[in-house]
């Protein structure tokens, strides 16, 4: 890489070329305050002008996020006519923008305020009348809020760059613009698969999960038998809330902190995921050994099922029919749990705490119900939710002991259900399986480290008994079309196909905790590239703890299969485990 | 014309041909006489397509077909005066032409050999009789080269803008090597006409140092400024000018493909350029190999919405992408990395239509006119409180005085010329001060002012400045595409604390803030719309200091503009008590006193200041001079 000579306030240092401003600056140990550049210090847009520097020789001020460095450049951040630019632009984002900071769901994590407080602005510098402001709740995942919003364009990127989906967009002109579907229309009559990658992005609180935290307080007031269940993810980066660095396992902490806010039981979905891996390793062997369609595409990812229903509908016949892990496991809940328990399954209250956003959306879907119509999960809470509860339940993280998930029943769980929460998990996990009921014996190695990564399409050759299963794994929906389009045209050479709405995986799901360079001091500086990577890693290292690394060596799943579904898609699997698709779906609203 | 013209000899031939047909047209060779009628815009919408029709059906009515031939050209530039007719051999123009006076001109002056004298324009101050355009005081001083064959040719035959110089610059390009071309652009010393002043041949050289298979043309046609119109009429009058500057410059920067970008609101323009396109492709000279040489090019239109911003160019680039119309950031600039990525270089329609006469005549003579830095003509279009509205085509250098007074013939009604609006929106006021100044780019800025595209509004005792600023915020404000945040934001509040003012609210904190505004909006914004957006602020509140504080301190607006601040008022000693104001007002607001008034039995009138909508129908009508504003 090719260096160049730049001075900063005087001092000189030798950068990358190709950086902008903005990165070279952070480089060097300054921090420029800076909106609308996607994190990582470079920008399309050019557009807040809150990271305007002052160049020697350039014309005018310039935006550091998009401006490139070049030999001998001097640069100067804190002259006084850049600090009063930098100042002003957020005065003026400030007085069109709803200051109710003290009710702000994003109290804490707010970067509009972060920089505010950077260049010292003074909230009441300038005033007017504000943009007329949406507030967009009818999605069951999202909200947004648009008297929050500054017009970064942060989310506009995200989706049409990182999801290749493009659901928002600039609406209207001048003082009147505002960011939305096209048209001004809700999310819920939009084609957004409700992922949150723009949540994640999002400086302020202009979009937000749809938060459910008062309807689990509800229930738990109400004297339900409250039963809550972690996905995965959750515990590789809840810690973050708490000011842990990236990569902090919390699952020991985090089942204290349930166990404190008053939940009956506290419950793994890596239980949810281990029957997952039963069903749908049973299927695609259905599949192969009967002449069914092929390639099965894994269908745990919500947001991926929505992105399916909007774009790809022809490709149902392809999509495992299993529920998801945490529907799986709530239908278990409700029917095998309570019948142990002798509990009605209506009083029984399913809470999901999911590093994701459109598992608000799947648990409404049509096809997620148990016996008598009763919904397998009844409230979603994202990691980020959990958090705020446990904030607020005054609950000191760092002095919770480890505890562990409650045996009883569905406390079991193996190595395969904890890698889910990764790019490429669900496939090693079926791997696993599928190995050892094809071939009779377990997979030597038990990894399959050819789907393992962060890569965005993986694809791997499996030697079963000297047949090749070919295996391919996407995350993010953008590069998961490369492969669907070869579905569609009907020149796909895999077996099996793992997608996951999310670039990364859930680990990197649009509840999971924000990562913000300009607010992570302790962080190093390419924590934007490495922080999914830290995430995958608690995941991995958990599964290598474990005694049971197979799903089907799961003694809990065994004894449930015994004791009551029976097999494999059985008829009463079928029945509580799978569900069904709509090709004619148009928005959320629509509930066919 | 369907057939190609193989190569540089033909098409030589070709146009000599249409030239000798063009020069007998006018001198009256071809023993026919020519009626000329305007189909300009502004013509057409004063029923000029209705008096060509009812002259064209005359002629053959009276059987003249053999003897005289009628036709549309394009703008006179005089539109004040318009609806124009024409009248070759003789070189007559008849102006102020309605659909009844065809008769009249076939029968007068066609048959009867007569000068129909009330048509004939009549000079304000002499009240003589003017036959000939080059005669009246409004295109004396001008000089047209962007503006090329306007009023002159049929702008939807390409034979005639063959007869009349067409293809000669590009012919000479194609045998100079590219390189050169671009010298003798930097030779001319044109700069670019749509606003910023940019040199032309350097933004050319850019683009050819790129190394691209693909580069872009782009001709900036969205003329987005308040009563500017100078790119409608070019484009209008002659289409094949500018798609000839275009071809010059393809070849020049080693571009295949070229972009006309032109708001949806000129059909006429669009229309004439597609036909011309059209008939350019049909004989080869558009398309691949052209003339044999190995050039290749091929033209396309793109309409815009009619955002101001559009006029941008990297906004535009996004706009032709199919993308919202907001500005990029820059560098990349678009002679590197510009239309889907690839160099292109933006020119203005104004700009491309002067470069077939820079390669034409040769940069030496381009160069020769204007001033030292800024050469060439520039086309206004010469609006407000001013006498002869319309388009001209001065060379630089010329002083606002001539503009205004000279060209422009003064103010109307013997009121007081008080300031000049030039470069719209983004521009600024120039005042008395400044009416012996010569009019270039370097001049205009140093002024607080600019270029622009060349909108020049002139505005009298009566305007009030601060209504003024306040009128061009409202247009930013409205126009702002909404990406940055200082042209979003700043801008609303500069227009909140501008209509606070007009409406008597005004401090003299607000002042202070409204400079801030102005400078943070300057200095913060993404594109030049942003950064140039106070301009009208800045430069009335420079120009005159006392008429905000009037607004600020004693709450009066001095021009009696700003309603709030303002009243209608009888005048006792005057009112005969007619009783027409009372009769005409649409509030009932004036009532009858028991004081009484001149005429016998007839009594005093009065306004009620709270019932008044200050709508002004009383002090227009009233016939005495007994109503005022104070």
């Amino acid at each position: 890489m090719a260096l160049v000579n730049i001075k900063i306030e005087g001092q000189s240092y030798q950068v990358e070329s190709g950086l902008t401003i903005l990165q070279a600056a952070r480089k060097c140990g300054y921090n420029i305050p800076s909106l609308c550049s996607y994190m990582d210090g470079r920008c399309s847009l050019a557009s807040c002008r809150v990271c305007l520097v002052e160049v020697k020789g350039a014309r005018g001020l310039v935006a550091s996020c998009a401006y490139p460095v070049n030999e001998g450049m001097e640069i100067f951040i804190s002259s006084p006519k850049a600090t009063e630019a930098r100042r002003n632009s957020v005065e003026l984002l400030l007085s069109n923008h709803h200051q109710d900071c003290l009710q702000c769901p994003k109290n804490g994590h707010c970067e509009l305020l972060e920089v505010s407080k950077m260049v010292g602005a003074r909230p009441e510098k300038f005033k007017g009348v504000q943009t007329p402001s949406t507030k967009d709740e009818l999605a069951p995942g999202l909200v947004r809020d648009t008297s929050k919003c500054i017009l970064c364009g942060r989310c506009i990127e995200t989706c049409k760059a990182l999801q290749g989906i493009g659901v928002l967009g600039f609406e209207r002109r001048g003082f009147k613009t505002i960011v939305a579907p096209a048209q001004n229309r809700s999310f819920a009559e939009s084609p957004c698969i409700q992922c949150g990658q723009c949540v994640l992005v999002c400086p302020t609180g202009a979009l937000m999960e749809h938060s459910e935290i008062a309807n689990v307080d509800k229930a738990l007031k109400e004297g339900k038998f409250v039963v809550v269940q972690t996905a995965p993810a959750v515990r590789a980066a809840i810690a973050e809330e708490f000011g842990a660095k990236i990569g902090t396992t919390g699952t020991g902490k985090m089942v204290a902190a349930l166990r404190r806010l008053g939940f009956s039981r506290v419950f793994d979905v890596n239980f949810g995921a281990d029957l997952t891996i039963m069903e749908e390793a049973n299927e695609l062997l259905h599949r192969i050994n009967h002449g069914g369609v092929l390639p099965q595409i894994t269908s745990c990812s919500p947001g991926w099922i929505n992105y399916m229903e909007f774009f790809y509908r022809d490709l149902i016949p392809y999509v495992s029919t299993c529920k998801s892990p945490h529907q799986m496991q709530g239908a278990i809940t409700k029917t095998y749990f309570a019948e142990k328990h002798n509990l009605d399954p209506k009083d029984i209250y399913v809470v999901s705490i999911m590093p994701c956003t459109a598992k608000k959306y799947e648990k409404t879907r049509p096809g997620q119900e148990s016996k008598d119509g009763l919904k397998d999960v009844d409230a979603v809470l994202t990691t980020r939710e959990l958090a705020r509860m446990i904030k607020r339940a005054g609950i000191n993280w760092n002095k919770l002991p480890e505890e562990e998930f409650d045996q009883d029943l569905l406390g079991q769980y193996s190595g395969a259900g904890v890698i889910f929460g990764v790019t490429g998990g669900v496939m090693e996990a079926a791997l696993r399986t599928a190995y050892k009921s094809l071939t009779g014996k377990e997979h030597e190695l038990i990894k399959f480290e050819a789907v393992r990564g962060l890569e965005g399409v993986k694809t791997a050759s499996i030697d079963v008994n000297g047949t090749i299963l070919k295996v391919a794994v996407a995350s993010g929906m953008k590069d998961a079309k490369v492969l669907l389009d070869e579905v569609r045209a009907g020149k796909s050479p895999y077996a099996f196909i793992e997608i996951m709405g999310c670039p990364g995986g859930c680990i990197n799901g649009g509840g999971q905790p924000y990562v913000k360079p300009l607010m992570l001091p302790d962080e190093e500086d390419n924590i934007l590239e490495t922080y999914r990577a830290k995430r995958a890693s608690v995941l991995y290292s958990e599964d290598e703890r474990q005694a049971i690394r197979q799903s089907h060596n799961n003694p809990d799943i065994i004894r449930l299969y015994d004791e009551f579904l029976g097999a494999p898609l059985s008829e009463k699997a079928e029945e509580l485990l799978h569900t069904y698709y709509n090709a004619n779906r148009e928005t959320f609203t629509d509930k066919k | 014309m369907a057939e190609i013209i193989k190569n540089q000899s033909q098409l030589l031939e070709r146009l000599k041909g249409c030239h000798e047909c063009f020069e007998a047209k006018l001198a009256g060779n071809d023993g026919k006489r020519h009626i000329l009628v305007c189909a300009g815009t502004g013509c057409l919408s004063s029923e000029s397509a209705a008096i060509l029709e009812e002259l064209q059906k005359l002629i053959i009515e009276k059987n003249l077909k053999d003897k005289v031939e009628a036709n549309k050209v394009g703008c006179f530039g005089f539109c004040s005066q318009g609806p124009f007719v024409k009248i070759f051999p003789e070189d007559r123009l008849y102006r102020g032409v309605k659909v009844k006076d065809a008769t009249r001109i076939i029968d007068e002056d066609i048959i009867g050999g007569k000068v129909i004298e009330d048509l004939l324009y009549v000079d304000p101050a002499t009240k003589q009789k003017v036959e000939k355009q080059d005669d009246i005081n409004f295109y004396k001083k001008q000089l047209r080269i962007s503006l090329h064959g306007c009023s002159l040719i049929n702008p939807e035959v390409l034979e005639e803008a063959m007869g009349y110089g067409a293809f000669e610059g590009l012919i000479k390009a194609l045998n100079t090597p590219r390189q050169e071309v671009i010298n003798e652009v930097l030779a001319s010393g044109i700069r670019g006409r749509g606003g910023a002043g940019f040199p032309t041949g350097r933004k050319w050289q850019f683009a050819y140092d790129q190394v691209s298979e693909e580069k872009y043309v782009i001709c900036n046609g969205d003329e987005g400024d308040p009563g500017a119109f100078m790119d409608r009429s070019i484009l209008e009058g002659n289409p094949v000018n500018v798609i000839e500057g275009m071809m010059i410059a393809g070849y020049a920067i080693g571009a295949k493909n070229g972009y006309f970008y032109v708001r949806a609101e000129y059909p006429i323009a669009v229309e004439r350029l597609r036909i011309a396109i059209k008939e350019m492709e049909a004989c080869g000279l558009l398309g691949d190999n052209i003339l044999g040489t190995g050039f290749s090019f091929r033209c396309h239109i793109r309409l815009g919405a009619g955002a101001f911003v559009c006029g941008e160019e990297t906004a535009l680039l996004n706009s032709i992408e199919g993308k919202r119309g907001m500005p990029r950031p820059r560098p990349p600039f678009p002679a590197v990395k510009g239309l889907w990525g690839k160099p292109s270089i933006i020119n203005n329609v104004e700009t491309l239509a002067s470069i077939p006469y820079i390669l034409r005549e040769g940069a030496a003579k381009f160069a020769s006119i204007g001033t030292e830095k800024s050469k060439g003509t520039k086309v206004f279009a010469l609006g407000g409180k001013v006498n002869n509205v319309g388009l001209v085509e001065v060379p630089m250098g010329v002083t606002l005085k001539e503009l205004i007074f000279d060209i422009g013939g003064g103010i109307p009604n013997g009121k007081k010329f008080k300031a000049i609006q030039t470069g719209g929106p983004s521009g600024g006021c120039l005042t008395e001060k400044d009416l012996d100044t010569p009019i270039d780019y370097d001049n205009l800025v140093a002024r607080g002012s600019m270029m622009g595209s060349g909108g020049a509004i002139v505005m009298d005792e009566d305007n009030c400045m601060v209504d003024v600023a306040k009128f061009y915020m409202e247009f930013i404000c409205d126009e702002s595409c909404g990406k940055c945040t200082p042209c979003r934001i700043g801008t609303k509040r500069m227009l909140e604390i501008l209509t606070k003012i007009t409406e008597g609210k005004g401090t003299t904190e607000d002042l202070e803030e409204l400079k801030e505004l102005a400078n943070i909006t300057k200095t913060n914004s993404l594109c030049a719309l942003g950064q140039t957006a106070a301009n009208p602020v800045t430069s009335t509140m420079t120009a005159f200091p006392e008429e905000y504080e009037a607004h600020v301190v004693d709450h009066k607006c001095p021009a009696h503009i700003c309603k709030s601040m303002m009243e209608y008022y009888i005048i006792p000693e005057k009112c005969m008590g007619c009783t027409l104001c009372s009769r005409n007002c649409p509030a009932a607001a004036i009532s009858v006193t028991d004081q009484p008034a001149k005429l016998p039995n007839k009594f005093i009138h009065h306004i009620d200041p709270a019932k008044c909508v200050k709508c002004g129908a009383c002090l227009s009508g009233c016939r005495f001079g007994a109503i005022i504003k104070r």
